[in-house]
């Protein structure tokens, strides 16, 4: 059996931020009709965590929630605890229209934390990154230069950052290159 | 560039996060069909010079299609509303005549 590695493989740089890949995780994406009393139950079950409402992530003890589109989400738990939680979901949703498959190698997963997290963000992405706009809780699906990407912000400050395992090499020297110092831009203060 | 709003996950979000589909409310014709009903639906396209109507898709965001109206002249947007309808709703033909009265567009005014 080969040894499972991140696509960064542990990588991390300082700059204007701290980028740093967050390391093996399990990653579910579940679909279904996320209004349904099954779903929610199944999400309950298996994460511990309600169905986040439209563009939210709700997180847990080493578990997430994260609303990726109408009827989509993606659910982060352990990178060895998949098959049961998987295992949990289809228990739960026995005889409903669903699908939640482990795409936990399909990913990879970045934290972008420190002071400069929010400017070197908005220098990538269409997207309005000022505290007042994007607030800890915040999910968004957008494009990060030439990728498509998805973050959300927690309580600490931090963006989790999930993009493609195929795109892990340009997203990371992406974000590297956004962080060098002497590119402060200062537009969040 | 064109500011839309997706009517599937509510980003308002600029251009490049969405991909244009093309032209909106078009009947197909497949096989079975005439070849003047095919010739139509394949090639005869509305290229307006003010209100326009289109298929949208959020491709780098929730991966939905919708339609928009818009106009190409002034590159204002009209509204955006769900894929699953078959003709523009009241409340987008109201926004459009308020600001181009008397507008026309394939069967629609």
């Amino acid at each position: 059996m080969s040894e499972a590695v991140t696509p960064l493989n542990g990588a991390r740089v300082n700059g204007l931020a701290t980028i740093a890949d967050a390391g093996l995780t399990g990653m579910i994406t579940l679909r279904g009709d996320l209004s349904s009393a099954e779903v929610k139950a199944a999400v309950q079950k298996a994460t511990g965590l309600d169905v986040p409402a439209q563009r939210q992530a709700l997180s847990g003890q080493g578990a997430a929630a994260l609303w990726m589109s109408p009827d989509e989400l993606l659910l982060i738990c352990d990178y060895d605890g998949v098959a049961e939680t998987i295992a949990t979901l289809e228990e739960a949703l026995r005889g409903q229209h669903f699908l939640a498959v482990n795409v936990s190698d399909a990913r990879t997963y970045l934290h972008v934390s420190g002071t400069g997290a929010r400017e070197i963000l908005a220098k990538l992405c269409p997207v309005d990154l000022s505290p007042e706009a994007f607030t800890p809780g915040m999910f968004r699906r957008t494009r990060m230069a030439q990728v498509p990407a998805a973050f959300w912000l927690d309580e600490a400050g931090t963006f989790h950052l999930i993009c493609f395992r195929s795109v892990a090499d340009y997203a990371f020297n992406l974000l590297k290159t956004a962080a060098l110092p002497g590119g402060e831009v200062g537009v969040y203060g | 560039m064109l500011i839309l709003t997706c009517p599937c996950c509510g980003v308002t979000g600029e251009e490049t996060e969405f991909h244009q589909g093309g032209e909106a409310h078009l009947t197909r014709h497949g096989p079975g069909a005439s070849d003047d009903e095919f010739h139509t639906y394949m090639f005869a396209k509305e290229n307006p010079k003010g209100v326009h109507f289109e298929r949208w898709r959020h491709n780098n965001g929730c991966g939905k299609w919708f339609h928009a109206a818009r106009d190409t002249m002034t590159l204002e947007v009209y509204g955006t509303y769900p894929a699953q309808t078959l003709e523009p709703p009241q409340e987008i033909r109201d926004a459009i005549t308020a600001k181009r009265p008397g507008w026309t567009w394939r069967e629609f005014a």
